[in-house]
């Protein structure tokens, strides 16, 4: 049936076809399928050994690890005191900078004092002009713009990862921006390949630069850390190792590519790709949550969602079901900061990415 | 009231009330008494008058812990008798109006029973929080509330010490019970911990109704964990935590710790022993709420109460 056709993407002026040839040369090729199916065109073989040309990239001189964008988001706030403290500058030829983002909402324990900071990097708002009301997080945005960036700059920091944690059971989720930036992909695949102590998953937001909003954004490679399940204000010690082992596994990969290691191209799976979010069931007078999230769903982030199946438990004891026909994945399922921008889970749609040989310019 | 050798005669326990929002972020308690004060009807019971009750609103709308200070907390007798004129901080203020309105706390016209619900990120499971062990209906309550959920466990944790002992917006009934639930990170609604603590206030209730119909509940004991030492992180001169709750320990509420195990872990990996003497049961390991109050768990020791048998008095 047409519902389970996979759906093709084409991006950056490739075309995808049936027959093969046409993959030749391709610069980006992203297959998206019906999981149950397994293969990427029904009926068809198709050989995704495509013949992509190896890409060569500028070395990374300069880095930026950024912990408290979240004041609450222990796991970086500890790891960047820690990286502080063992004065850590330099990595084989690149120079890191670590960044404390937050340090009142860090004081405070508390996410952010009057805004988030980590939607506070739009170009909108990096260039709004200051004022005596301007909130403090938009103050900062705009210090941690001069210092890693300025965004979009030839000067900006080559590379700026951001920590954080979150309440839901996502692993370590890496997050980045869906754009044609092979690097961060290839980051991705040797921490997939090289953590095995949590699960670990691509996530892909896909907004244009101008509206990227994150801190990580300010580099010209941008990427995010999430690990959890671990509550607001508490750091635990097997998320703190995930956190820590990650940040090595990133700066060791800087270090070989820096030093001219080709890194072979190929398929790079558990990539997601967030389609919409889903809100919580609300009283229309109260405005108070009426259900929770579904004892089915509660912790299962990253697992398929069928039509059908419970999203929602009432306190009246009614079940919620998923009504639309596209599976989807479900993630940051029960995040505590959603219920102020009244999230109740993302849904996304798994794909898989071929990625060409990468290898430093000389 | 009178008590002869083998039973305790006790008054009528006719107004009850159930606190939630004491912490402004603990959400099953929040959930739960928003939903009550709408619709009651869950939480009747013959001969009982049940008031479910917002103790905190200013904590709850910005859902955090507390506003000036924490509530549960501020029902000292210096804050209690604090002239309302002063400057007060906002939960002093609240705890007076609360020890009005349910208490006041030491008198014969205080309520008889509160039920204070709380969550905890700790991995303690259903914990029933007594606060006196010679509390003979709360004891034979809470033996009640623990046969009911069999085979699910709840636990009582004892925490009458001379140190320890803290006074919370519960202290100004005549029995007060005090419910965590978790884990469950603070700001967030998980429906298995909702669920839980309503089932837990529900065979109270039941309880309470029995009583009040005058059954007589027999002679038994509980097993209690009783509060013995609060444990802090390892922290460097200027205050800063530089070790985290070790992962042998983390989760592990109420099992038991041996003197030789890891408790703590540092950033680089080594690890912290506990040095105590004997066995103890640690709980409250790593609550967010206590690192403020230098607090990474709390070790307590197994006991046995007795209760003696309770029946109503007659009028």
């Amino acid at each position: 049936s047409t519902n389970l056709a996979p759906k093709k993407i084409a991006k950056y002026g490739t075309c995808i076809g049936g027959k093969g040839d046409e993959f030749k040369g391709c610069s980006l090729l992203i297959i998206a399928w019906d999981d149950r199916n397994c293969s990427p065109y029904q009926g068809r073989n198709i050989d995704l050994n495509c013949m992509m040309e190896p890409v060569s990239t500028s070395p990374l001189s300069r880095i930026a690890i950024c912990g408290g964008t979240h004041g609450n988001e222990m796991s970086g706030v500890y790891l960047v005191r820690e990286l502080q403290k063992q004065n850590l500058e330099k990595v084989g030829a690149a120079s890191i900078t670590t960044v404390i983002s937050n340090p009142r909402a860090i004081a405070m324990c508390k996410r952010y004092t009057d805004m988030d900071l980590n939607r506070c990097f739009t170009d909108a708002l990096l260039s709004s002009p200051l004022k005596d009301d301007t909130p403090y997080e938009l103050r900062r945005a705009q210090e941690l713009n001069a210092l890693l960036g300025p965004k979009g700059s030839l000067q900006a920091m080559d590379l700026v990862c951001d920590l954080h944690n979150t309440t839901a059971n996502v692993g370590l989720s890496l997050i980045t921006y869906f754009n044609k930036d092979w690097l961060i992909l290839h980051i991705y695949r040797h921490i997939q390949r090289s953590i095995t102590s949590a699960p670990v998953r691509l996530i892909l937001l896909d907004i244009p630069y101008a509206d990227a909003y994150s801190v990580d954004t300010l580099g010209k490679h941008s990427l995010s850390f999430e690990v959890g399940p671990q509550p607001h204000g508490v750091i635990r010690a097997d998320i703190f190792n995930i956190m820590k082992e990650a940040v090595n596994k990133t700066l060791d990969w800087v270090q070989c590519y820096n030093s001219g290691r080709a890194f072979e191209g190929g398929e790079v799976d558990d990539v997601y790709i967030h389609v919409k979010s889903i809100e919580y069931p609300k009283d229309p007078v109260t405005n108070h949550i009426t259900a929770a999230i579904h004892p089915q769903l509660q912790d299962r982030d990253f697992g398929l969602l069928h039509q059908g199946e419970p999203m929602f438990l009432t306190f009246s004891g009614d079940v919620l079901k998923y009504e639309e026909e596209e599976a989807l994945h479900p993630f940051f399922v029960n995040e505590c900061a959603y219920y102020e921008k009244n999230i109740a889970f993302h849904l996304a749609r798994k794909i898989k990415i071929t990625i060409p040989t990468l290898q430093v310019k000389r | 009231m009178t008590s002869s050798a083998s039973v305790s005669f006790l008054n009528e326990a006719r107004r009850v009330a159930i606190f939630g929002g004491t912490h402004g972020n603990e959400m099953s308690g929040i959930t739960l008494v928003n939903m009550w004060i709408k619709n009651g009807d869950e939480i009747q019971r013959n001969g009982v008058e049940t008031k479910p009750f917002i103790t905190n609103p200013r904590a709850v709308e910005k859902c955090t812990r507390y506003v000036d200070t924490d509530l549960n907390r501020a029902f000292t007798t210096e804050n209690l008798s604090a002239p309302s004129k002063e400057d007060l901080p906002y939960e002093v203020k609240r705890a007076q109006q609360i020890n009005l309105l349910f208490g006041p706390k030491g008198s014969p016209n205080a309520y008889d029973v509160i039920f204070d619900l709380h969550n905890t990120t700790s991995n303690m499971g259903c914990t029933l929080i007594l606060e006196s062990s010679s509390d003979h209906f709360n004891l034979q309550m809470m033996h009640y509330i623990k046969e009911a959920i069999a085979p699910d466990c709840c636990r009582v944790l004892l925490t009458e010490h001379p140190l320890l002992k803290y006074s919370t917006s519960r202290s100004v009934a005549k029995h007060p019970i005090g419910l965590e639930v978790g884990p469950q990170p603070h700001g967030v609604l998980r429906s298995n911990i909702f669920e839980a603590m309503r089932l837990v206030v529900k065979h109270a209730l039941d309880f309470i109704e029995l009583f009040n119909q005058g059954l007589e509940f027999r002679p038994c004991t509980l097993d209690v964990f009783r509060v013995s030492e609060k444990m802090d992180y390892p922290r460097d001169t200027n205050g800063n935590i530089i070790a985290m709750v070790h992962p042998h320990l983390q989760d592990c509420d109420w099992e038991p710790l041996n003197p030789g195990e890891p408790i703590f872990q540092m950033f680089d990996g080594t690890s912290i022993c506990y040095e105590g003497v004997g066995t103890v049961y640690p709980t409250f390991i790593n609550e967010a709420a206590y690192y403020e109050k230098q607090q990474a768990f709390v070790t307590t020791r197994r006991e046995t109460l007795a209760a003696r048998a309770i029946k109503k008095a007659h009028d």
